[in-house]
């Protein structure tokens, strides 16, 4: 069976990809659907939802619509999240890599860096890291790159240290090959599945850390996203639940469509870890 | 047979799913073992052995179904019974043991509590006469300080004290079969040799039948009474064990023995007594393990090891598992670094140069690896695979290719397999691959690690065939490093043993295998199983 | 390695892990924009400007980097995390009132999920395939999804506010007075929701890697082993392959420790139970950087200590760690 009829059997994974595509296309038209800044005040505070046509999911305590709120947090979610995604795989694949194919006093200390980062609790320091820096787009990318890569490169190590006494690799040594040649054509691109499969669970998990940042208020004070709008609603919860209850659900869907997305990535990537019992 | 079967198979045939290269495992089998008889059922890799024992135990993957025929344990279907009655049957009636003693028993539980287990699955005794009789059992099946390994974790026992743990706990109740599922096949020849005289006996004492089943038929000819060769699931012949040794009816029977290899090596062939093309002085290397306090544990893995080989000769490097024999096979590529010595590529001292001023020369000297599925990129085509050592040592990737499609010829592949990719091909075509690559950079020393060791019988004798007639038309000096003494027997002008990283006794093949000087090698001669009814053919 | 000798070097190990979240701290300060006096005093111009040059003259401002740190390190070691000019106390001070409330939510947290979740995860693959195993997988899904300060908030709502079945917010009730056993149970009726939110994304990770974890190891070979024996399924599952499959949860509960540390910042900031975490997010609001980098010390420390119990538990579950 190839790659897609393998993604395509995973029923969950499709609807995943479904709500990735729903939500991707929303990030994309918000300026079209909404070209007003989702800051203005627009009408009533406290219109609840499904009342009028307009306003379909009510307006916040200062009136400002709670929909246009939810689109233009569409486009900071994914994007934070797949940027310190990949800032996380900019630090954690090559040092990985490295500890992983040298080993020895390298790969000690590589590891030991390793080891001390996923000790300290990563919430904790991306709270520290960006109240420290300054709450913006920025400092939040960078935060959440520094607490995400650990399992990166653990990952990585341990893929290239299995593949590295693979008989292939030995072979490329053996005929001469290089040592960066080696680990980018031998060695690398047969750790790409896994890494893909992880880097789909990894924007998850951004997206919920950003959205925590956010809701603690140490979102970037210029964007619109779903944890500020559930923090800034949560002091008015009995008299206007929407306010809170709707960004929540936008991001319960987004990491949910991810994680589908990622299994579904997995059982199609790696076929034989995923067969499960006889 | 005069007394009544233990086990009696009739007709068995079981269905594989849909997917499966063909539509049965075993169709229309016809087995049957008396009491105390040994039955050896044999066949290479794929041809449905190992299915029809999980049969008998009720243990078939979830996507195999017996579709028809009858599996009468004392004239009882076994087949017909649900899963209570079953489970009463293992255990009590039907003992089983398996082929990888590393992984057959619980990581997590002392050796004891699992023997312990098999009496208290079927509720007998309380804890403490069952650890007793656990105890006993140990010391049956010849375990050393039985009452304390009773309280040791699988891990701390060696691959044949777990194996006899294993048997053990298989035979605990009495049953009235024992099927052996490849029980040697993991272990070392030394190793394989007491467990197999410990079913020998066991079996004898206790009139138990013995369902074995294995793909070598040294073991075979080492202790069946009879024989069913299996071929595509189907038995293509079966009798007395001499007969079926000794007078082989089926074609396949005939081909298979023929493959085997015989210990008695050929009559020394004539070689040019040259300079040696590589020579091997003082190897040592030692791994030690690093620990945060204090020293770790030290293992000489090669110790003032010595030799040398010259152009068109076969030096086999033979020995256990943790002799050290594939340390220094790779200390010769340095694909692992020696601690001490000199390896000279005729007078280039290789241990001298840096990883990249030796690079270069690299192509003077290559190897062939054990396994040909690990051993091929999954992701390169065979012609990328062949082609990179050219072109890493600076040929044109179009002339190298188009070399790449010669050695395929060479090998005995067609040049149209250069597009496709390694998982297209069978394991014995995977190994030619990986000896069209080692040859494409027109080496003059082969290193053969284990070469034709994960491979059937009868595709071992042709890609021994390959290597011999490579040899010969390239002149190539070849280290043939294996456990298997058979092999050695046929490939190798001359034999070094080693035990322990050092190199016990070297000599010329046929004075070796005449007469061994060293006791271990002697020992190591004495445990090769068939010598006795295995004749060269 | 005797225990002895791995409880040794794994204290020291942590020892070195607390050091460099020392210096981790020291270079933080420096990081922000401003003047590290008044980033340690606080938002900027609150402090008075006595306060700023004592601070100054404390840590020795004006001299080098590497004198400052060691000022910096020496007060770490002696367990002086600084001192809180807008609560007029020190830091530690500050953090260890709050320390117990937490370690009650993150322990009550950290054992509902694992028996939950382990449990649930069992469950789940033993019906492999079946509805049961479907709805613990699909439910695991959903909590692994839901974003942790959303939860508690709804459920804040809902079986607080609405349906009145637990108090709303605290650690107890104000001015009740209650001794004894009465403020016992009065403080576990304000814990259930807390704890209860706390641990469901837990309890879904556990679950789901329980699950995964149960259905490898029913693959293993000496799995054939147990059933050749004539054992029970139920047996098999509970003493083979369950025994087997929690080893990877309890790495994996170590790993996740920090984890619960930061769930617990969220869950404190939405109960206002009166932890660190809650602290941690009053710090924000004020600016009070002594505090949250304090805050942000002993957090870790939590994680390293908890780290080094279940590396002590994993050596006592799994006898092969001896011969590593």
């Amino acid at each position: 069976m190839g790659f897609m009829s393998r993604f395509a059997a995973n029923k969950g994974a499709l609807v995943g990809l479904v709500l990735l595509i729903a939500l991707l296309a929303f990030a994309v038209l918000g300026p079209w659907l909404y070209p007003t800044s989702p800051w203005r005040m627009v009408a009533r505070p406290f219109t609840a939802p499904f009342v009028t046509d307009r306003f379909l999911l009510g307006t916040d305590t200062l009136g400002r619509d709670v929909a246009a709120g939810l689109v233009h947090g569409t486009r900071i979610s994914i994007l934070i999240g797949f940027v310190s995604t990949l800032v996380a795989l900019l630090i954690g694949v090559p040092l990985g890599a490295l500890a992983g194919y040298f080993g020895g006093w390298i790969d000690d200390a590589l590891m030991r860096i390793t080891e001390f980062f996923q000790t300290i609790p990563s919430f904790a320091l991306a709270i520290v890291l960006v109240a420290v820096l300054q709450p913006s787009i920025y400092s939040i990318v960078l935060a959440i790159g520094i607490v995400s890569w650990p399992p990166v490169a653990r990952l990585v190590r341990g893929e290239v240290l299995s593949l590295r006494t693979r008989e292939y690799v030995q072979a490329a040594i053996t005929v001469g090959q290089s040592t960066l040649r080696i680990i980018f054509s031998q060695v690398l691109p047969n750790t790409v599945a896994p890494i893909i499969v992880m880097a789909s669970l990894m924007v998850a998990s951004a997206i919920l850390l950003e959205s925590s940042l956010s809701f603690l208020g140490l979102g970037d004070p210029n964007l619109m996203t779903w944890g500020y709008m559930v923090g800034a609603g949560r002091t008015r919860l009995m008299d206007a639940w929407w306010i809170s209850f709707f960004p929540g659900v936008a991001i319960f869907l987004t990491v949910l469509a991810l994680n589908l997305v990622g299994e579904g990535l997995n059982d199609a990537l790696n076929p034989r870890l995923s067969r499960g019992r006889e | 047979m005069s007394q009544r079967p233990v086990l009696d198979i009739r007709g068995l045939t079981l269905a594989l799913p849909a997917l499966a290269d063909r539509p049965y495992a075993v169709s229309g089998l016809d087995l049957a073992i008396a009491p105390g008889e040994l039955l050896c059922v044999v066949g290479e890799s794929g041809s449905g052995k190992s299915m029809a024992a999980h049969a008998v135990m009720g243990l078939l993957p979830r996507a195999v179904k017996p579709v028809a025929g009858q599996v009468l344990l004392n004239g009882r279907d076994l087949l017909a019974l649900d899963d209570a009655a079953m489970r009463d049957v293992r255990g009590r009636e039907v003992g089983m043991i398996f082929q990888e003693p590393m992984t057959s028993l619980n990581p997590v539980m002392r050796v004891g509590d699992q023997i312990a287990e098999t009496l208290e699955a079927h509720r007998i005794g309380d804890g403490a006469s069952r650890m007793r009789r656990a105890v006993e059992l140990m010391t049956e099946v010849g375990l050393p300080d039985p009452a304390r390994m009773a309280r040791a974790f699988p891990h701390q026992l060696s691959g044949g004290q777990r194996q006899r743990v294993m048997i053990a706990m298989a035979l605990a109740l009495q049953p009235k079969l024992l099927i052996a599922d490849e029980p040697t096949t993991a272990l070392d020849v030394t190793t394989q040799a007491q467990i197999l005289k410990l079913v020998d006996a066991l079996r004898r004492d206790h009139g138990t039948a013995v369902l074995f089943i294995t793909h070598d038929f040294g073991v075979v000819a080492e202790i069946a009474d009879r024989i069913a060769v299996l071929q595509h699931g189907v038995v293509v012949e079966q009798g007395p064990a001499d007969a079926v040794l000794g007078d082989p009816r089926h074609d396949y029977t005939r081909r298979l023995l023929a493959a085997v290899p015989s210990l008695t090596p050929p009559p020394p062939r004539p070689r040019a007594e040259g300079e040696p093309v590589l020579s091997v002085k003082g190897l040592g290397k030692i791994y030690q393990r690093r620990s945060l306090f204090g020293a770790g544990r030290v293992v000489q893995a090669a110790s003032d090891v010595s030799f040398s080989i010259a152009r068109g000769e076969t030096l086999g490097l033979v020995g256990e598992s943790g002799s050290g024999k594939s340390t220094v096979g790779r200390c010769c590529l340095r694909l692992i670094e020696p601690d001490a010595g000199e390896i000279r590529i005729d007078e280039l001292d290789i241990t001298a140069l840096s990883a990249r001023a030796f690079r270069p020369h690299r192509k003077r000297i290559q190897m062939v690896f054990q396994d040909p599925f690990a051993s091929l990129n999954p992701r390169r085509t065979v012609g990328r695979i062949i082609a990179e050592g050219p072109v890493a040592q600076g040929v044109e990737p179009k002339a190298a290719l188009e070399r790449a499609r010669e050695l395929l010829a060479l090998v005995g592949l067609t040049p149209g397999a250069i597009d496709r990719y390694p998982h297209e091909f069978s394991g014995g075509q995977r190994q030619r691959i990986g000896i069209a690559r080692a040859l494409a950079l027109d080496p003059e020393i082969l290193v053969a690690d284990e070469a034709v060791s994960a491979l059937d019988v009868s595709v071992q004798a042709q890609i021994l065939d390959l290597i011999q007639d490579l040899k010969k038309r390239l002149g190539l000096a070849i280290l043939f490093v294996t456990h298997d003494l058979r092999v050695a027997a046929q490939i190798c002008d001359r034999i070094a043993v080693m035990q322990r990283g050092e190199i016990v006794e070297m000599g010329d093949t046929a004075t070796l295998f005449a007469a061994p000087k060293h006791p271990y090698t002697q020992q190591l001669l004495a445990a090769v199983p068939g010598a006795r009814r295995l004749k060269a053919p | 390695m005797g225990m002895a000798r791995f409880l040794a070097s794994r204290l020291l190990k942590g020892v070195v892990v607390l050091f460099a979240i020392a210096v981790l701290n020291f270079f933080l300060i420096r990081a922000a924009p401003g003047d590290p006096a008044a980033v340690m005093a606080g938002e900027a111009g609150a402090a008075d400007a006595q306060f700023l040059q004592q601070l100054r003259e404390q840590f020795g401002l004006d001299r080098s980097i590497p004198y400052q740190l060691g000022v910096y390190l020496k007060g770490y070691a002696t367990l002086d995390l600084g001192y809180s000019y807008r609560q007029q106390r020190s830091v530690a001070a500050v953090v260890g009132e709050r320390l117990p409330a937490t370690l009650l939510l993150t322990g009550a947290a950290f054992i509902i999920s694992l028996a939950l979740g382990s449990l649930l995860g069992i469950l789940a693959a033993a019906r492999a395939g079946r509805w049961s195993d479907s709805l613990i997988t699909t439910a695991a899904l959903v909590f692994y999804a839901t974003p942790l300060f959303w939860i508690a908030l709804m459920s804040q709502i809902v079986f607080a506010l609405k349906l009145g079945w637990v108090p709303n917010v605290g650690y107890e009730t104000i001015g009740a007075h209650y001794t004894g056993l009465a403020r016992a149970l009065d403080i576990a009726s304000h814990l259930v929701l807390p704890a209860l939110t706390l641990g469901l994304f837990f309890t879904a990770l556990y679950a789901r890697m329980m699950r995964a974890s149960m259905l490898e190891i029913a693959g293993a070979d000496f799995i054939k082993t147990a059933r050749a024996k004539g054992l029970r399924p139920s047996v098999i599952t509970r003493r083979h392959i369950a025994r087997n499959a929690i080893l990877p949860i309890v790495t994996l509960a170590g790993l996740q420790a920090g984890q619960l540390v930061g769930g617990a910042v969220l869950t404190e900031t939405v109960f206002a139970w009166p932890g660190i975490g809650r602290l941690m997010f009053e710090a924000l609001v004020q600016r009070d950087y002594a505090v949250l980098l304090g805050v942000f010390f002993v957090c870790s420390a939590m994680v390293v200590l908890f780290n080094i119990v279940t590396d002590l538990v994993y050596r006592v579950a799994d006898p092969r760690i001896e011969a590593a």
